[in-house]
């Protein structure tokens, strides 16, 4: 059985799906924190709500949308890795921005009246705001990050599980536990702990000490 | 500068899957479980350079993603199931490939009495009558839909019957649960054989004549679905069929068990 290509999908996937939802997510958590506008608590509600976005639904909807038969079919993206990454971008993104609006949003309030009398405009203060919460912005990252990496309904739907192709670490355990091959399983499983276990710790280990 | 690199990393994987041609085959769980397509699409690719994805979904779901567009070829088995999907005018050219058999298996205790008969009529009455635990995959794949003609031959409707359990999951699944419970469930062999965790469960009920197991490749229809590669699948359906495929399909083995019967002699033409 191969492991390390499921294990280098899951982990670049992830990376990439992070990445992509770490830049929607600080977007719009710098938005809503810093931004005044008529709806904006509504929003705050929505991507609060969207913390428990579950990743079947957004498999299902990314596979409408990138089908053939759907709006984005024609860029062929269906059961390609490239559709894997939208899809758990769009699953980090909502936790990426809930937790980094709520730390914006209090550093905001604490120093957003000196930082004006200062003169800073709120676009000026936001990478001061943003330097103030970078361990929640750490957090936030190393969240979706494990979201990414250890959900398996959307990857199901939308890379369909192509060996050499489309298995990540959670779809070769839902195969392997269907053939029966419970020991194989449970050690992907473990793999999958290390791997997740590592990652926050290289995180921290890189970050953590002069956060 | 690390986000230059997962750049480079999300290039690299996008030219890595545009480098060679590739189609996709939607086929079933019991074709991809079992390791053939494993086994014999390397041959195919070395051959011809096509490169060939293996989606493994039950045949109702093969065939609706199919239909959608979303793959260049089917390999399922589920007939009345194929008949409807060429009738819809999404296939043109079905081919029988393949067959192997369907079987009951159960714990070996074997509360129904059944094991030894060859006649899945009367073991199903027998399951019923009894109220031995029935484990049913519920996904409307093929064998999903070969067990359900069978309590339809009996006359009974076990829908709704506590001893029949609805699982709505794939073979290897349904095989787990028969496991753990101890229930009786419709197999095919393929699965059956390469399956690791059968614990107290055996064969109880094999060669009933309505058993047979048929695999078909379909050709989509490039009319209804212009986007897919019609000339690559139609490579891959012709050495299905043709003498290099039917000789690895039949050289795949299981514990020294014969998993699929090559058995490509068969045209079907739909009306159109």
């Amino acid at each position: 059985m191969q492991i390390w290509a499921p294990i280098f999908l899951s982990l670049w996937v992830s990376a990439a799906a992070t990445l992509l939802g770490t830049l929607a997510g600080v977007s719009a958590a710098a938005v809503l924190a810093l931004g005044v506008f008529p709806g904006r608590g509504v929003l705050v509600v929505a991507v609060n709500a969207l913390l428990g976005l579950p990743p079947v639904v957004v498999g299902l909807v990314f596979y409408l949308l990138l089908s053939h038969s759907g709006p984005l079919g024609d860029l062929g993206l269906l059961f390609t890795p490239t559709a894997m990454v939208l899809a758990q971008a769009a699953l980090a993104a909502p936790i990426i921005c809930a937790l980094v609006h709520r730390s914006l949003e209090h550093s905001w309030a604490e120093f957003g009246p000196p930082l004006r009398v200062l003169g800073a405009t709120r676009l000026r203060a936001l990478p001061v705001l943003l330097g103030m919460s970078r361990r929640a912005v750490a957090t936030a990252i190393l969240a979706g990050f494990g979201r990414c990496l250890s959900e398996v309904g959307a990857v199901l739907i939308v890379g369909g599980n192509i060996l050499g192709h489309t298995r990540s670490l959670t779809t070769s355990i839902v195969l392997q536990t269907a053939m029966g091959n419970l020991d194989t399983s449970l050690l992907l499983g473990l793999v999958l702990v290390g791997v997740s276990v590592a990652v926050s710790a290289g995180g921290i280990a890189l970050g953590g000490a002069r956060l | 500068m690390r986000r230059a690199w997962l750049l480079a990393a999300i290039l690299l994987g996008l030219s890595g899957t545009a480098r060679a041609e590739s189609i996709v085959l939607a086929s079933t769980t019991s074709v991809d479980n079992s390791g053939v397509l494993a086994k014999i699409l390397p041959v195919f690719t070395q051959q011809t350079g096509i490169e060939v994805k293996v989606l493994a979904q039950g045949t109702g779901q093969a065939l609706a993603t199919a239909a959608r567009g979303d793959a260049d070829l089917v390999l399922v088995h589920d007939p009345d199931a194929e008949a409807a999907f060429i009738a819809q005018g999404h296939g043109i050219l079905r081919r029988e490939i393949a067959w192997n058999d369907f079987l009951f298996v159960g714990p070996k205790s074997d509360a129904a009495g059944i094991a030894g008969s060859h006649d899945a009529v009367l073991a199903l009455k027998a399951i019923a009558t009894k109220g031995v635990a029935f484990v049913t995959r519920g996904d409307k794949s093929g064998t999903d839909a070969a067990e359900k003609r069978l309590w339809k031959k009996t006359g009974i409707n076990p829908v709704g019957q506590p001893w029949y359990r609805d699982i709505g999951g794939g073979m290897g699944a349904a095989l787990n649960v028969a496991a753990a419970m101890e229930a009786v469930v419709f197999t095919d062999r393929g699965t059956w054989l390469s399956f690791q965790n059968k614990r107290d469960l055996v064969a109880l009920v094999e060669g009933d004549a309505s058993f047979i197991n048929r695999y078909d490749v379909i050709q989509m229809n490039p009319v209804l679905h212009p986007n897919i590669k019609q000339e690559a699948a139609r490579k891959l359906a012709d050495w299905l069929a043709g003498p290099v495929g039917q000789r690895e399909i039949g050289a795949v083995e299981q514990g020294g068990v014969q998993l699929f019967h090559p058995d490509a002699d068969k045209v079907y033409v739909p009306r159109m």
